[in-house]
């Protein structure tokens, strides 16, 4: 049988009313957990799990694979209108999303993020569709030399978002590298920076420290400037809530180019979703006409990321169906779900259920359409969120984020971390220093750390590793050119 | 987040104690009609699935109903371990899941508390390891392996999980059954099997080890290939030599087990031990053991106290060979 016939048979299975059912229970709660901070799709999972002893393995995989959509769908909600990542895909969608809202372009922000999720999850289950063998070869000539250079491309996207002084960002950037430091170092099991602390052994929790800085932070910046408006400012909804013929011109590439940076990326064994928005955002900043709006809440800084991040979750499932290999938390539940079956998800996985991963990949193509149905009519509701006075709204945020912290792990030291991070926020933002490059460190540092690391195992030490391999030196130079490109392309036109 | 677990279970369900395991103490004579399974770790990983099946096997073959799960995850059960003991503290019905993972992690992160504070129960799954390479690799058996590693011990590197976990234990062992130093194994350590395994497909390194559940269907399948088992002899059904066999003389099992807290009475040690032999002597349990591909290796109270005991020492030495313990 044919890719084309297997996957309308899968259609078949995904379309019954039991299946179709399970579906759509599987994209609300999805969408729910993603506007949660803190509770991710792996978590919901793995929650769910005693579920596999009640129900049959396609309806159990659709649903589960409708929350792992969903969550990248609801995770850019609050990211926009409260700058509270729900996930840490979703933490560039805050930089410029919630400017946008700010602007009272909530609307818009959010509508090129539904838009831009179901167009780079369509794409993404396309490609998983049909693509999967190329692309999974490919994603595994990646070794640790090759990703380190991936890394240093990837940490050229800093320069995006340094703000007015490089000192300053680059000091941000360095804070971010030293809190990833914290925990237990993988590559020789013994703690860093824990100070005797058990709950940091296993590091700083990355959507803490981003709510932290972000959320938090503003909510204390905000109550300490002088000037209070009598019942508080309202952010005015400017124009319509919908997107302008403007923004459809200048999203519509952005959430193309997101989609072919995310899903190769996203299946890559190491390659994560969080990359692929760090380099979909620098893309966009320099590939824009007008870039002095990023920063102020461009929306091709909104699109693009969005894309990334839902193609990128399209890719993970790549290496998990076409090998059965776990490559992100979440894939490395739904795995372990398979047992429960006493199925063995391996190269051979497709072959031998070959029923069930068509039917698992027709619902994802269901489960898009239902998320861009289920999300665009919640767009006006959302933005009606954004007319409680500012006072009250960020005193909401508070407790939103504060919750939803201490659901994590239950732990006092989540929360004293979460409102240390907001006080940094907030003397960060008192003394003009950029946030963002402290997570795109902790987030880059660490990963950057272990493949050099593992790189320099494999080599003996020796550096020469990556330039020698082919794909490590291209990256390299890509990340030169992305550098220095623009500079000497200027100077050249100047003559 | 723990109403909403429990809102989770009870719609599904999968059930939740109303004892919240308040029961009163002199209840002990009689059996058990409740559990609180405390799991040292994250939902859906290895402690957790095994703290799933016990629930399953128990309530399917009638032998305890009510159940009431709590997770503490982080550091290979270095985080809560202190808070099972601080909180359950002489409680008879409170079981914590660990296994050998612990015993590395413990050491490796000098923690104050000791998993021989706790009531030992019993050791109920093992699952041994298993050493591969890519498939284009030029070593076909354990000897070739063996042969390069001993001749440059650094130009061959090795693929597993973190350092100082079981896969990592291994290597050590290996290095020293064949006469090498064991700081010299150039070990590359990833987050979980599944980066590891991509590692090995991409023939990035030149070996790999996991636990046989983690590589098993790759095998099957072609892209690796099996040198050799850490079981004490051959599995049925799977046809890899064991180390021994082939002149490495190491024996390795990744036991999975639960523990009661510390300070219960003697009677009340009996009664978990008691539902642990009804449970593994069970059907559903049996099926459980199947199905997850583990094998039953049960030991009972005191005797998996001794275990534990030599276990801890052994594991001691190959962490300071290795140079991740002092």
């Amino acid at each position: 049988m044919d890719t084309l016939s297997q996957l309308i048979a899968g259609f078949a299975v995904a379309l019954t009313p039991y299946n179709l059912m399970w579906c759509f229970v599987g994209v609300t709660v999805g969408t729910a957990i993603g506007v949660l901070p803190g509770l991710g799709p792996a978590l919901t999972i793995a929650l769910l799990l005693p579920l596999t002893y009640k129900v049959d393995a396609t309806a159990a995989f659709i649903l589960f694979a409708g929350i792992y959509y969903g969550a990248m769908y609801g995770g850019s909600t609050t990211s926009i209108l409260l700058n509270t990542p729900g996930e840490s895909a979703t933490i560039v969608t805050a930089m410029e999303g919630n400017k946008m809202a700010r602007r009272g372009r909530a609307g818009a922000a959010l509508a090129t993020a539904a838009i831009g999720s179901f167009v780079a999850g369509t794409i993404g289950t396309i490609g998983l569709t049909f693509l999967a063998e190329p692309v999974v070869n490919f994603a595994l000539r990646f070794g640790p030399a090759e990703y380190f250079s991936l890394m240093i491309v990837a940490f050229v996207t800093v320069s995006a978002v340094l703000g007015t002084s490089a000192v300053r960002g680059i000091t941000a950037l360095a804070i971010g590298i030293f809190l990833g430091l914290i925990g237990i170092d993988l590559q020789t099991g013994q703690p860093r920076f824990t100070f005797g602390v058990t709950e940091l052994l296993d590091g700083l929790n990355v959507i803490v420290v981003a709510v932290g800085l972000f959320a938090v932070g503003e909510a204390l910046h905000l109550a300490a400037q002088k000037k209070r408006p009598d019942g508080g400012e309202v952010i005015e909804v400017k124009d319509s809530v919908w997107m302008s013929r403007e923004d459809w011109s200048r999203s519509w590439k952005p959430w193309l180019r997101g989609s072919l940076i995310g899903f190769p990326i996203g299946a890559m064994p190491a390659g994560g979703a969080e990359v692929p928005t760090f380099l979909s955002y620098f893309v966009e900043k320099r590939l824009a006409k007008k870039p002095e709006e990023f920063g102020h809440g461009a929306i091709e800084g909104v699109a693009g990321p969005e894309a990334a991040n839902n193609a990128s979750a399209a890719g993970v499932l790549v290496p998990m169906l076409a090998l059965g290999l776990p490559t992100s938390a979440t894939a490395a539940i739904m795995l372990s779900a398979f047992q429960s079956y006493g199925i063995n998800p391996g190269p051979l996985l497709l072959q031998q259920q070959s029923a069930l991963v068509w039917g698992l990949i027709a619902s994802l193509y269901i489960g898009n359409i239902m998320l861009l149905v289920l999300n665009l009519p919640l767009i006006a509701l959302w933005v009606k969120m954004l007319r409680i006075p500012e006072p009250l709204l960020y005193g909401g945020i508070l407790v939103f984020a504060t919750i939803g912290t201490y659901g994590i792990s239950q732990s006092w030291i989540d929360l004293l971390l979460l409102y240390l991070m907001g006080g940094m926020g907030f003397l960060m933002r008192r003394f003009d220093f950029p946030t963002a490059p402290v997570i795109i460190g902790m987030i880059l540092g660490p990963l950057a750390e272990q493949e050099f690391r593992r790189a320099m195992t494999i080599s003996e030490g020796n550096l020469m590793i990556f330039v020698q391999k082919p794909l490590s030196l291209a990256l390299l130079l890509i990340a030169v050119l992305a550098l220095v490109g623009p500079k000497v392309w200027g100077m050249v036109r100047r003559g | 987040m723990q109403t909403r677990r429990h809102v989770l279970q009870c719609g599904f369900g999968a059930g939740v104690a109303a004892t919240l395991g308040l029961r009163p103490q002199h209840a002990e004579a009689q059996a058990l009609s409740s559990l609180q399974i405390f799991v040292p770790a994250a939902p859906g990983g290895g402690w957790d699935q095994t703290g799933r099946s016990i629930e399953h096997a128990l309530r399917t073959d009638a032998i305890v109903k009510d159940f009431k799960f709590e997770h503490a995850p982080g550091a290979g059960g270095a985080v809560g371990l202190p808070k099972f003991i601080g909180t359950k503290k002489g409680q008879g019905d409170a079981l914590m899941v660990g296994g050998m993972v612990m015993v590395g992690a413990l050491i490796a992160n000098k923690s104050p508390v000791k998993m021989t504070d706790l009531t030992p129960v019993a050791r109920l799954t093992g699952e041994f390891l298993v050493v591969v390479v890519p498939e284009a690799s030029p070593h076909k058996t354990m000897q070739d392996l063996a042969a390069a590693f001993k001749a440059a011990p650094g130009k061959v590197s090795w693929a597993g999980g973190s350092a100082g976990g079981s896969d990592h234990i291994l290597a050590g062992m290996m290095a020293r059954a064949m006469g090498a130093d064991p700081k010299a194994v150039s070990y590359v350590a990833y987050s979980g099997g599944g980066p590891a395994q991509a590692a090995l497909l991409g023939n990035q390194v030149t070996a790999g080890i996991s636990g046989w559940g983690e590589f098993s269907e790759q095998i099957k399948a072609g892209k690796l290939r099996a040198l050799a088992i850490s079981a004490d002899k051959r599995q049925d059904g799977i046809d890899v030599p064991t180390l021994k066999e082939q002149g490495v003389d190491v024996e390795l099992f990744n036991w999975r087990s639960v523990f009661g807290a510390p300070g219960i009475k003697p009677e009340q040690q009996k009664a978990l031990v008691d539902v642990m032999e009804r449970m593994v002597k069970g059907p559903a349990w049996q099926a459980e053991l199947k199905k997850k591909d583990w094998t039953g290796i049960y030991l009972p109270g005191a005797e998996f106290g001794k275990f534990l005991g030599e276990e801890i020492t052994r594991i001691t030495g190959i962490l300071k060979d290795l140079g991740l313990a002092t």
